[in-house]
C-alpha cells in the first residue's frame, strides 16, 4: 500500500507534462470535453497516483465520455470493459482458445509426439490465450482501461477487479503472473443501482458527479455543436432543467441534451418551439410515461 | 486551534505538521459518520503531495475524492470541512456527531398492552402454551409473551429459493468444459471424451421494505426482527429498507450478529418512526437509484398510503415488471373478514403475487416458508 502510492511511471509524453489540474482542463477542453475544478482534480490525482478513478453519477453525466477524452488526449488506447450481470473471469480476464489448442494436440499426436510435459507447455502457451479487456489493459501500456457500469456486474465480479487494481497483475496458473510494465490509467463508473463494496471504492479516488449546472450545459452544448446558436442552446439547457425537476423515471442527462440539441440542428431549428420540442421529445426522455406526463403537463410550452 | 488554521499556509516540507492536521480532520469526519479510515487517510496525504495545499480548493478536493465512499457522505464533508478548515476552531467537533437522537424500541409497549385482554386467544386446554403463542396477534401480546416470540423469530433460520448463478461446476450434461476435456485430453493423449460443466446456483435476492409509520408501530420492531433473520441467514441476498414518511436502508445495520445490537442501530438510523406513510414517493426514490431485478420484494405494511394511490400503484406495478415475486405482508390480513379497502392496498393489489398475514409468529414462519420455496 505504502510504495504504490508513489508516481505512476509517467504514461506518456503529454501525461508528464500535465502539472496541475488546471492543465488537465486546458487539455480535456481540446478534446470538446469541459470539466469543472473537481472533475479535473480528481483525473489529475489518479494520473499522478496511479489509482483508478471511481465515478458515480446519474446516467448521461458524462463518466464514460471522460474515459474516452482521457484516453484521446493521452494519444494512449481506450479499452473498455462493459460490465453486465453474470460477466465472469473468462470473459474479463482471460480464455484459452480451446479450438486451437485442440488442433494443436491433434497435430502433435499425427507428429507421434507423446511427451506430455512438452505438450502442456505448449498448449498453454501465451499464443493460445485470448487476452479480455483486463488482461489486454495490463499488456497494453500506454492504455486507458474503462470498466463500465460495474454495478451492473455482479459482486464476485468486484473481487476479480479488486485483485487486479491492487497490484495490477493478473496470475495464470498455468503461464505464471503477468505484471504490467506502465499500469493502465483505469476509470471505473457506476450508475449507482448497487452500492459497490467499499473494499473497491478505498482503492480508487472516489469521485460524485451531478448533472452540470445551467451555465456549464450551455458551455458545453456550444463547446460540442458548433453549428448550435446560443439562444437554443440556452432554451434547451432551460428545458433540460425543467425536465429534471419534474420527477421522470429517467431525467435526461447531458448526453441527452446534446442528442436533443443535434436532432433540433437536424431539423433546422434555431429556437425550441413547443411543436419541434415535442417532434424531437425522443431524444431527451426514453420511457413512454415520461413523453406522455410532460406532454399532458405543458412542461415543454412555458419558455 | 492555530495549528489547524496553519495547515492550510504550511509548506510540503512541514510533513509533519500536515499529518497530524488531515489525521485530524479524518477523525472529524469518523465521528459524523463518514468512513475516512487510516488508509484513506494516507491515500489523501499521498494525494496532497501532487496538490497546492496552500490552495483550500485543493487541500477541499483531495480529501472528498480519497476519503468519502458516496454521496450520502458529501454533505457530511462538506459541514465537517467547513467547521475544521473555516476558522471556527472552537467547533472543531461538529454538534451533529454527537447528538445523535436515540430511540428505543418501547413501540410495542404503548400501543399494544391496551389491547392485551386477548379477542383473538380461542381455544385454551391442551396445545402447548407456544403453539398458541404462535398464532396470537403480537400486537395483542405481554411484555413476556412478546419476548418469547422475539427469541423464536431470532432462531427462525430462513432458507431461501435458489436461482441460476453465473459460476459454473463440473456436470454429466450442460455446456462443454474446455479446460478440462483439454486437462484430460493430455493426459490420455487424446479427445476420448468431452466434458460438461453447468450453472452453479446461487440465493435469491430478496428486497424488504418494512413500514415504521404510527399505524404499523405495533407491528414493527417484530418486522426487524424478521429482517434480522433474515440478512442473518442469507447476508449477501437481502436488502432492508424502512419507509415511512423516508427511504433509510438498514441492511448494514441488521448485519449485527446480536439481534438487541442489530435492533438498536437500526433503530437508530430510523429518522421517521411513527410519521405518515408515503409509500409511493419512497418506491419510487428506490426505483431511480436501485433497482430489484430477479429479486424478491417484500413490501410489509397496512397500506394506509398518505400520498397519492394512483402514484403507489404505478410503482408497485414498476417493481412487479422487475422482481421475481412481489409479496406484500398486511398485518391485518391475518382476520377472516379483513378485506382490502385503504388506498394504497387497493391501488397496489393487481401487481402483487401474494398478499400474507405479518401479525403473528406462524404468519412469518409462513412468510419464511414461501422465501425459502419461491
Amino acid at each position: 500500500m505504502l510504495g504504490r502510492t508513489g508516481e505512476a511511471k509517467g504514461a506518456t509524453g503529454v501525461a508528464a507534462g500535465i502539472d496541475a489540474p488546471g492543465r488537465l482542463v486546458e487539455l480535456l477542453d481540446r478534446q470538446a470535453y469541459l470539466a469543472d475544478e473537481g472533475l479535473a482534480t480528481a483525473a489529475f490525482l489518479a494520473l499522478r497516483m496511479g489509482r483508478p478513478l471511481f465515478l458515480e453519477g446519474e446516467a448521461g453525466v458524462g463518466k464514460t465520455e471522460l474515459a474516452k477524452a482521457l484516453a484521446a488526449l493521452l494519444e494512449a488506447p481506450l479499452i473498455r470493459l462493459q460490465c453486465y450481470e453474470g460477466l465472469d473471469a473468462a470473459q474479463a480476464l482471460y480464455d484459452w482458445d480451446f479450438a486451437r489448442q485442440l488442433l494443436h494436440l491433434k497435430a502433435a499426436e499425427a507428429a507421434g509426439i507423446t511427451d506430455v510435459g512438452r505438450l502442456e507447455g505448449e498448449i498453454y502457451d501465451r499464443r493460445f490465450l485470448i487476452a479480455r479487456p483486463l488482461l489486454k489493459a495490463l499488456e497494453t501500456g500506454p492504455s486507458v482501461l474503462l470498466v463500465d457500469e460495474i454495478d451492473r456486474a455482479d459482486d464476485e465480479f468486484e473481487a476479480f477487479l479488486l485483485e487486479v487494481l491492487s497490484d495490477y497483475t493478473i496470475s495464470i496458473p498455468e503461464l505464471g503472473t503477468v505484471r504490467a510494465a506502465t499500469p493502465p490509467v483505469v476509470v471505473v463508473t457506476s450508475n449507482r443501482t448497487r452500492e459497490v463494496h467499499d473494499a473497491l471504492k478505498r482503492r480508487c479516488l472516489y469521485h460524485w458527479l451531478e448533472h452540470p449546472d445551467f451555465d456549464r450545459e450551455v458551455a458545453i452544448l456550444l463547446r460540442r455543436l458548433p453549428d448550435c446558436t446560443e439562444t437554443l442552446a440556452a432554451q434547451v439547457a432551460r428545458a433540460a432543467a425543467r425536465l429534471r425537476g419534474a420527477g421522470l423515471v429517467k431525467p435526461p442527462g447531458v448526453a441527452e441534451t446534446l442528442d436533443w440539441a443535434e436532432a433540433l440542428l437536424t431539423l433546422g431549428a434555431k429556437e425550441l418551439d413547443p411543436d419541434r420540442a415535442a417532434a424531437t421529445l425522443g431524444a431527451a426522455l426514453k420511457y413512454r410515461e415520461d413523453v406522455e406526463s410532460v406532454l399532458s403537463r405543458g412542461l415543454l410550452r412555458h419558455e | 486551534m492555530s495549528e489547524d488554521a496553519g495547515a492550510l499556509t504550511a509548506t510540503s516540507e512541514d510533513v509533519g505538521g500536515l499529518a497530524a492536521t488531515m489525521t485530524g480532520f479524518a477523525r472529524t469526519l469518523r465521528a459524523a459518520g463518514v468512513g475516512a479510515d487510516h488508509e484513506r487517510t494516507h491515500a489523501l496525504l499521498g494525494a496532497l503531495r501532487h496538490l497546492d495545499v496552500t490552495r483550500p480548493a485543493d487541500v477541499y478536493w483531495a480529501g472528498r475524492l480519497t476519503l468519502c465512499a458516496g454521496p450520502d457522505d458529501l454533505p457530511r464533508y462538506d459541514r465537517c470541512f467547513q467547521a475544521y478548515f473555516g476558522g471556527r476552531t472552537a467547533s472543531r467537533r461538529p454538534a451533529g456527531a454527537v447528538s445523535v437522537t436515540r430511540h428505543t424500541l418501547t413501540l410495542g409497549d404503548e400501543a399494544g398492552d391496551e389491547t392485551g385482554e386477548g379477542e383473538n386467544e380461542s381455544a385454551p386446554g391442551s396445545a402447548s402454551r407456544t403453539e398458541l403463542l404462535r398464532h396470537r396477534d403480537v400486537a395483542a401480546l405481554t411484555e413476556a409473551e412478546r419476548a418469547e416470540v422475539h427469541r423464536m423469530l431470532a432462531m427462525l433460520s430462513a432458507g431461501r429459493a435458489a436461482r441460476r448463478s453465473r459460476r459454473f461446476e463440473p456436470a454429466a450434461r450442460g455446456r462443454l468444459d474446455q479446460r478440462r476435456t483439454i486437462r484430460e485430453a493430455l493426459r490420455k493423449g487424446d479427445v476420448a471424451r468431452l466434458l460438461r460443466r453447468s450453472h452453479t446456483e446461487r440465493p435469491r435476492g430478496v428486497v424488504l421494505f418494512v413500514d415504521v409509520s404510527g399505524s404499523m408501530a405495533p407491528y414493527a420492531e417484530t418486522l426487524l426482527r424478521f429482517a434480522h433473520a433474515l440478512v442473518r441467514s442469507e447476508p449477501r441476498a437481502t436488502r432492508v429498507y424502512s419507509v415511512g414518511t423516508r427511504l433509510t436502508p438498514l441492511t448494514a445495520e441488521l448485519r449485527h450478529r446480536d439481534p438487541g445490537t442489530a435492533l438498536d442501530a437500526a433503530s437508530r438510523a430510523i429518522p421517521d418512526w411513527s410519521g405518515g406513510t408515503r409509500l409511493g414517493e419512497e418506491l419510487q426514490e428506490f426505483l431511480a437509484r436501485r433497482h430489484a431485478r430477479g429479486d424478491i420484494v417484500v413490501i410489509a405494511s397496512d397500506g394506509w398510503e398518505r400520498g397519492d394511490p394512483s402514484l403507489l400503484g404505478a410503482q408497485v406495478a414498476r417493481l412487479s415488471r422487475q422482481a421475481y415475486r412481489v409479496i406484500w405482508v398486511n398485518p391485518h390480513k391475518g382476520y377472516a373478514d379483513y378485506e382490502p379497502l385503504t388506498g394504497g392496498m387497493r391501488a397496489a393489489l393487481p401487481y402483487l403475487d401474494d398478499l400474507v398475514a405479518g401479525h403473528s409468529l406462524a404468519a412469518y414462519e409462513d412468510l419464511s416458508e414461501r422465501l425459502a420455496h419461491a
